[in-house]
């Protein structure tokens, strides 16, 4: 290992790409305009003490119920004189101040409630959760009475009142993230590295619940405001003379008809109080919110965006199911163009099983998915090239016409079979669903055709297991009815991602050996994405081995194993352990893949490669023929010799 | 690798007796009887002290419930866990830390495992905070030495697991399980989230920190290639069961077990053309009905009827005292 250099970390470049939360935050108008509102109304309430208002309790019954813009009150005056204006700043800032503290309490009392109950399990989570169920039993705003009733009426009392009856909306939320985090592995490090059960809990939980607890802040003070100002409306609140906006609008209610302002003004405030508050929260919950931070709320559309500059004229082969040329597939996030796909060449034959081999994130994912459309846009796009599926081109059909052909002449497997199946559906029903949605027959008819898809992929009893639910099957029995589902129609080209990645090596054997016999039998031509050569040695013909987005390297499956060309091609097989060769040495690939958005000149493995010259980081490498339907994309191919002797001075 | 050493004698540094792992069970409030999964059966091994032992199985076979048992992160329902002559299972219900010194665990996920929100400056120091109550001083240098022996760059410390790909965030995790300096490392699948090429890089790790530490590796894995490559000895598990255990290169050469020998003819091989495979009517017998005999009679080729009735037990079959099987007719009978 004295090969193997310390790997340094690469400077952080922070330009462009993803634009960071407060950005986020300010995209969003509406919760823009509710923080420059809010801010508004926090600036004026907490300068209420300097600003120049008339004392907000001094009665003066000679100016009783004056109106708007009176002289020396702007807002006029309440029915005991009181100047509105500042009883409403004042006022404001009591509400505030109340519905702040509120929350900070429950979020305080709620979030540990439910971090101790989410973390310890069993039987406290119990007692604590059921303690909470019994809050919650309460209609809110009679608990609130009742708590009031039994302290007695006051501003601070109304406080305890409202943030009890919040506590459960925290610690349930809390105790639900908090029973998920505490399985992670994290926690379980946390623990072998001695730490305590209570530097646990507050030390690496708690960081991670946090932006959960911000969120539920954000969403609730809102609601505690308004609540604040229902106790002071009912007078349970604040007492007289004290001016809060609840007990104004209460003030305000025997006179509505005669002096409509003084209750229609506070009612005015809260409404911006809340609205504005509502509308921050729910931008802060957009940004925060990993769920919707992954991309729930951008909607891809049904297929993939094609954006040719130019469409190339390729005359359809005969022999060729699938002949895809110079396909280019873009992803456009922020500034940022990651160049998924750089110019790929695919060619299937009827009935082959095309290897496309690579590591994750050489683009062989996403190569597969574009042929159908199946990249999501945004922020995917197609950018160039062509796919004909027996001569006809995939990227200038119409979004109606691929749906069709989807499931039909193209179908695909992908990895987990347990997330590409509905759980709720049982095997049957989406087995007749897939025959339907191409065919024109009967329910009892696809019922029939759909056992016999069963008996092809050879699940034992397939009339039973037709009734069953996903979840009821192993994974290599799943595995095998999203073949057999793949098959429903008179399928031309399987796309097989991975599909045998997550089974058991047992299960994995039975579902390629099956694989393989169905290509024979129906003389259908499977695109194979794998990382695994010795998986590809049992099932494909040809190889094509991807590397930063581009094929690197083509030819039959025994050559590129016996003798690679490719230098990246020839590292990948030396660094695996090969069964039955227990001594042989890993060669392992230093330095990292490079990454799609910035790539190098030249070519794309050079930094990496033993024999780079200084030509191969220069202008485009094509793709040389070696004859024999072998191509490299390399300026010095190894050969043979070259291979064994490069193995001995690396 | 695994030229084995001939370590008949050597000490034994943990001896697994008897250890049984049962989940669910129980009565329920009305005093309905709950199923009950064993997970871990009557497992015994002693690891020996230097050695590499490769557990490998198929999933839901038991054998990272058996990682965790021996890390102590879970406890046993039956048997005994002894770690250099003590009782681990006492010893860890008291106190944890007293173990964390000498058994330490590298997860199979390497990004999970890693706490998003610390540095991992942070992440490495608690071991040695914690277990080996260094000063500021000392941990400094022994972070700096940590690093080193991952390949990486100290610069990496003032970073977050988000900004690191998977082959150094398990190297990390690599650093944290060498941090507390421990005798015995419990590898649960560590490579088998990784691109192929950075999988040669975490092994080749592995390989030169057990020569440099003189550590003892228990390394867990479903993918028979790497477990061949790493081990000195292997054992097969099955359905909660030790099936079969022995030196590599007799179990990988010549296998007593059929359930080891189809692991074998399963297994990918490049340039192998053809595969084995059985018939489709091969399924993990159901956990909470396990049948009465060995577990494995539905899909072996070689059964017999007395199989049915009793499990086997783990014994020599061949010419090898310390190549043992459980099974009634092994392969190499004939």
């Amino acid at each position: 290992m004295s090969e193997t250099t310390i790997e340094t970390p690469t400077k952080k470049k922070k330009s462009g790409g993803r634009p960071s939360t407060l950005r986020l935050l300010l995209n969003n108008t509406l919760a823009t305009a509710g923080l420059v509102v809010l801010a508004f109304v926090f600036v004026v309430a907490l300068a209420a003490p300097l600003l120049p208002l008339v004392n907000p309790d001094v009665t003066e019954p000679a100016n009783r119920l004056q109106p708007l813009f009176a002289d020396g009150h702007l807002l006029g005056t309440d029915a005991l004189g009181r100047d509105i204006l500042s009883r409403l700043i004042w006022g404001t800032r009591v509400s505030l101040a109340v519905g702040v503290s509120a929350t900070l309490i429950a979020a305080f009392i709620g979030s540990l409630i439910g971090l101790v109950a989410g973390y310890a399990g069993g039987r406290t989570d119990n007692l604590l959760m059921r303690g909470i169920d019994m809050i919650m039993a309460f209609p809110y705003i009679l608990l609130a009475l009742a708590i009031v009733a039994a302290l007695g009426p006051g501003l601070l009392n109304a406080l305890y009142a409202i943030a009890v009856v919040n506590i459960p909306f925290f610690a349930r939320n809390i105790r639900g993230i908090t029973v998920g985090l505490s399985r992670r592995e994290f926690v379980d490090a946390a623990r072998l590295s001695g730490k305590s059960n209570a530097s646990i809990l507050f030390g690496e939980i708690l960081p991670n619940v946090l932006p959960v607890i911000i969120i539920t802040m954000s969403t609730t003070i809102g609601w505690m405001i308004l609540e604040t100002a229902g106790l002071s409306f009912l007078g349970l609140g604040a007492q007289p003379p004290q001016a809060d906006l609840g007990s104004m609008l209460g003030d305000g209610r025997k006179i509505l008809f005669t002096a409509p302002h003084v209750s229609i003004i506070p009612g005015v405030m809260i409404f911006i109080l809340v609205m504005s508050i509502n509308l921050l929260g729910d931008g802060v919950r957009d940004v925060l919110d990993p769920r919707l931070k992954s991309g729930a709320l951008a909607r891809p559309v049904m297929r993939t965006a094609v954006m040719r500059d130019q469409v190339p004229d390729i005359a359809p082969q005969e022999d060729a199911t699938l002949d895809m040329q110079g396909l280019k597939t873009e992803f456009h996030v922020g500034s940022d163009v990651y160049k998924a796909v750089g110019g790929v060449d695919l060619k299937v034959r009827q009935g082959e099983c095309l290897g496309l081999v690579g590591e994750s994130g050489s683009g062989k994912s996403v190569t597969a998915m574009s042929i159908m459309g199946l990249v999501p846009t945004p922020p995917g796009r197609i950018v160039g090239g062509a796919a004909l599926l027996e001569g006809e081109d995939l990227f200038s059909k119409s979004d109606e016409e691929i749906r069709l052909l989807r499931g039909l002449a193209v179908s695909h497997v992908f990895q987990d079979p347990l997330s590409t199946l509905h759980p709720l559906f049982t095997i049957g029903d989406q087995l007749v669903e897939a025959i339907r949605a191409h065919q024109v027959i009967s329910h009892k008819d696809a019922m029939a055709r759909a056992e016999e898809l069963l008996k092809t992929v050879r699940i034992p009893n397939p009339a039973e297991r037709l009734k069953v639910y996903p979840h009821e099957l192993s994974g290599g029995m799943r595995q095998r009815v999203c073949i057999a589902m793949a098959l429903a129609n008179d399928v031309k080209l399987i796309i097989a991602d991975e599909p045998t990645t997550a089974l058991d090596v047992t299960v994995q054997a039975q579902v390629l050996s099956l694989l393989n016999k169905l290509r024979q039998e129906r003389n259908v031509g499977i695109l194979f994405i794998t990382h695994d050569f010795g998986v590809v040695s049992t099932m494909c013909d040809r190889i094509a081995v991807m590397y930063g987005g581009k094929i690197v390297e083509t030819g039959t499956t025994e050559e590129i194993l016996s003798s690679p060309a490719h230098p990246y091609t020839e590292k990948l097989i030396a660094c695996v352990p090969v069964l039955g060769e227990p001594d042989r040495r890993l060669d392992a690939i230093e330095g990292r893949p490079p990454v799609v958005n910035a790539l190098p000149d030249g070519c794309a493995f050079a930094e990496r490669c033993p024999y780079a010259k200084d030509d191969c980081r220069k202008g485009d490498l094509a793709l040389t023929d070696l004859g024999e339907g072998r191509t490299v994309r390399c300026l010095y191919p190894v050969s043979g010799d070259k291979a064994k002797q490069g193995e001995c001075d690396v | 690798m695994s030229e084995s050493m001939t370590m008949n004698q050597a000490d034994t540094l943990l001896e697994i007796s008897d250890v049984s792992r049962l989940f669910g069970g129980g009565k329920s409030l009305f005093g309905k009887v709950l199923p009950a999964v064993h997970a871990v059966q009557n497992v015994n091994i002693k690891v020996r002290k230097g050695e590499t032992l490769g557990i490998v199985g198929e999933s839901g076979c038991g054998k990272s419930t058996l990682a965790r048992l021996v890390v102590g992160l879970d406890l046993p329902t039956d048997g005994a866990i002894t770690f250099a002559g003590k009782d681990m299972v006492a010893e860890v219900k008291k106190d944890r830390r007293q173990m964390a010194r000498k058994v330490q665990y590298v997860f199979q996920d390497p990004v999970a495992s890693l706490n998003p929100r610390k540095k991992i400056r942070t992440i490495l120091e608690a071991p040695l905070i914690q277990l080996l109550k260094l000063n500021a001083e000392e941990r400094e240098a022994r972070l700096v030495e940590l690093m080193e022996a991952v390949n990486l760059a100290p610069e990496f410390l003032d970073r977050y697991p988000h900004e690191f790909s998977g082959g150094q965030a398990q190297r990390i995790g690599i650093a944290r399980a060498l941090a507390a300096d421990p005798e015995l490392i419990v590898l649960d699948e560590p490579v088998s989230a990784l691109d192929v090429s950075v999988q040669a890089q975490v092994l080749n790790i592995l390989d030169d920190l057990k020569e440099k530490f003189g550590l003892t590796y228990i390394f867990i894995s479903h993918d028979l290639s790497v477990v061949e490559s790493i081990s000195d000895r292997v054992a097969v598990m099955y359905f909660g069961r030790m099936v079969e255990l022995g030196d590599a290169a007799d179990v990988f050469a010549e296998a007593h077990h059929p359930y080891s020998r189809l692991l074998l003819k399963s297994a990918p091989v490049p340039g192998r053309k053809s595969m084995l495979s059985e018939d489709a009517n091969t399924e993990l017998p159901d956990p909470y009905n396990p049948p009465p005999g060995c577990a494995f009679y539905a899909r072996c080729p070689r059964r017999l009827d007395m199989c049915t009735n009793e499990a086997p037990k783990l014994d020599a079959a061949g010419k090898k005292a310390d190549h043992l099987s459980a099974c009634f007719n092994p392969e190499n009978k004939d």
